[in-house]
């Protein structure tokens, strides 16, 4: 039986690890820094599973892709399909007027906003999209990972060997050293707790110029993202981040004047030029890359169509060159 | 044809490149519309110099390239990103932007002309981003600029030409100096008003950018633009307050 290594376990190397094992293969995973941690792009990520709200400002494939990972996640990790509530300040209604007008899946709301989430405050309209959801990307991460481990597979603490037959690469920009047309996009995120504000879903604070949201964690804990940066240094937020990032918290609610900040976020998402992620087949090495903002929407697709090209040799859309 | 700074334009859309949905649709809204410059921020992307990938993107799109200053409000952070870009894309010309209010993103022409005037001594071919006034026009020609790129409207809301009376002015005052309007177009009939008025290119992004299909509307705009150089270049004839027949009506029998 063939013996499949995968690269990488951040969230694009787990789901295909998850896939490939729930296919009946044999997997084994590489990654130098072990389990998931902040070591890899998708611990920083925000979990929303919104493909209609994404479409906004995606191609069409992350409204259709998407919506697989609702069934994908749910049987792996703690799913809430509570939603996704769209607002924006008042001197920005057209916003929300262009907002409505490029996606689909949502219905007008006023003063239903009190109604669904109370702790949200002056907001005369918005639009509800009900059928989204959101997860913990950590739990998510830790629950592949363990169920991986329930079955067998073991993971090792090193770099793969060279010349490895049957390899998956899913090392995100790392892989840009074979993968050129590759690209990094900063993102910048903080998480503050301010058990003062109660939100039982994500909201999103439309935005003239980045789409601003804050996910619930549970416990009054909240992730704030997320800014889209053309820049490929990872290596602190700017004050300007900060401050559009809180800014929107306290437009929100003025009470998460008073969050303390816990953690502050910033990493590089591999992005192709389209922003869609590919599959490609080079030599003995199938590449799985380019998730973007969408590591946990895209990634029960990228995870299925690995699985087809590597178990079936069948190519999904994802698959853009295939020279085995 | 005016040169600008003695380079001849391909054609007079210069197209931003920040806010699109993709590397990849920018691309084909600069090759679709045929765009003859694409502007690029050093500001923001550029942070410590990294911006290497998404910079590497738009100098391979294959047109003249103008950095911009965007986001600085003070002559010391302009001069440093001016000196950045032109290490980063090996040119003479920056867009100079210097914002002096957060709501409108109005120039604040002070210390643009203050920072015009080093640049220009410092060897670069500054676009100044500035407002319809004639004296900081003036201003801005006796520090070095030879080139004047007035706005329509503030920076990204797609208001059109605001002022046009005094667009006009500033063509008829300076026939000879390459002018651009810069910012405040929303739509192919704003890119049309403003070279039928006779300016010599126009400058936009957001319009291209958040528009629901970007590369399609580059191809309006681009569309329009030739359109109103035409008409400006065909001498319009003059509105009239009273309706003219186009067919005379002596002779005809028009009481029969």
């Amino acid at each position: 039986m063939t013996l499949w290594s995968v690269l990488g376990a951040g969230v694009a190397g787990l789901a295909v690890a998850t896939e490939l094992v729930a296919r009946g293969a044999q997997v084994q995973v590489f990654d130098p820094s072990g389990a998931p941690g902040p070591h890899g792009c998708s611990w920083w990520a925000g979990g929303m599973l919104a493909p209609w709200c994404e479409f906004e400002n995606a191609e069409e494939p992350v409204l259709r892709l998407g919506q697989e990972a609702f069934g994908w996640w749910k049987e792996k990790t703690k799913l809430q399909r509570r939603g996704t509530l769209v607002v924006s300040s008042r001197r920005d209604l057209p916003d929300l007027r262009r907002f409505a007008r490029r996606t689909e899946g949502f219905r007008e709301v006023g003063t239903e906003i009190a109604d669904l989430e109370p702790g949200l405050h002056g907001f005369a309209k918005g639009l509800f999209f009900d059928a989204e959801a959101h997860l913990d990307p950590r739990n998510a991460l830790k629950d592949l990972y363990d169920g991986l481990l329930d079955k067998g597979v073991i993971f090792h603490k090193k770099l793969a060997p060279l010349q490895l037959k049957n390899a998956i690469d899913c090392r995100g920009l790392l892989a840009r050293d074979v993968l050129y047309d590759l690209r990094g996009v900063k993102g910048e995120m903080l998480v503050i707790r301010c058990p003062d504000v109660t939100l039982t879903r994500p909201v999103r604070l439309l935005h003239p110029r980045i789409p601003l949201y804050i996910v619930p964690r549970g416990d009054g804990v909240y992730m704030l993202g997320a800014t889209m940066i053309e820049s490929e240094d990872s290596s602190r937020i700017t004050a300007r981040s900060m401050l559009e990032l809180l800014s929107a918290a306290y437009a929100l609610n003025p009470a998460f004047g008073e969050a303390e900040v816990l953690e502050i976020g910033v990493d590089l998402r591999p992005a192709f030029p389209d922003n869609l992620p590919r599959i490609r087949r080079l030599g003995r090495t199938i590449y799985a890359n380019g998730l973007y903002r969408h590591g946990y929407l895209l990634a029960p697709a990228l995870a299925r169509g690995v699985a087809d090209l590597a178990l079936n040799n069948t190519h999904s859309e994802m698959v853009d060159e295939d020279r085995a | 044809m005016k040169t600008f700074y003695g380079i001849d334009l391909p054609n007079p859309l210069m197209l931003g490149t920040a806010q699109y949905p993709s590397p990849a649709i920018l691309e084909q809204a600069v090759r679709e519309s045929g765009a003859g410059v694409a502007t690029v921020s050093l500001r923001r992307e550029g942070a410590g110099g990294t911006g290497q990938a998404f910079w590497q993107i738009v100098q391979d799109l294959g047109v003249l390239i103008l950095p911009n200053t965007a986001g600085c409000h003070t002559v010391k952070e302009a001069v440093t990103t001016a000196h950045m870009a032109r290490e980063v894309f090996d040119t003479k010309w920056i867009k100079l932007e210097l914002i002096g209010h957060t709501d409108s993103l109005q120039p604040d022409v002070f210390q643009l002309v203050e920072a015009a005037r080093v640049l220009t001594e410092d060897g670069f071919q500054v676009f100044p981003y500035t407002t319809e006034d004639l004296i900081v026009a003036e201003r801005l020609l006796m520090a070095g600029c030879e080139i004047l790129m007035p706005w329509g409207a503030p920076i990204g809301s797609g208001r059109g030409l605001n002022n046009e009376y005094a667009l006009r002015a500033m063509r008829a005052e300076y026939p000879d100096v390459p002018l651009v309007i810069d910012a405040g177009i929303g739509l192919p009939s704003h890119a049309a008003h403003a070279m039928e008025l006779g300016y010599d290119a126009v400058l936009l992004n957001t319009a291209v950018a958040r528009a629901g299909d970007p590369v399609v509307m580059a191809r309006a705009m681009m569309g329009a633009i030739q359109a109103g150089r035409l008409a400006h270049e065909a001498d319009p004839i003059a509105a009239r307050d009273m309706a003219e027949a186009s067919t005379p009506v002596i002779g005809k029998a028009f009481l029969s």
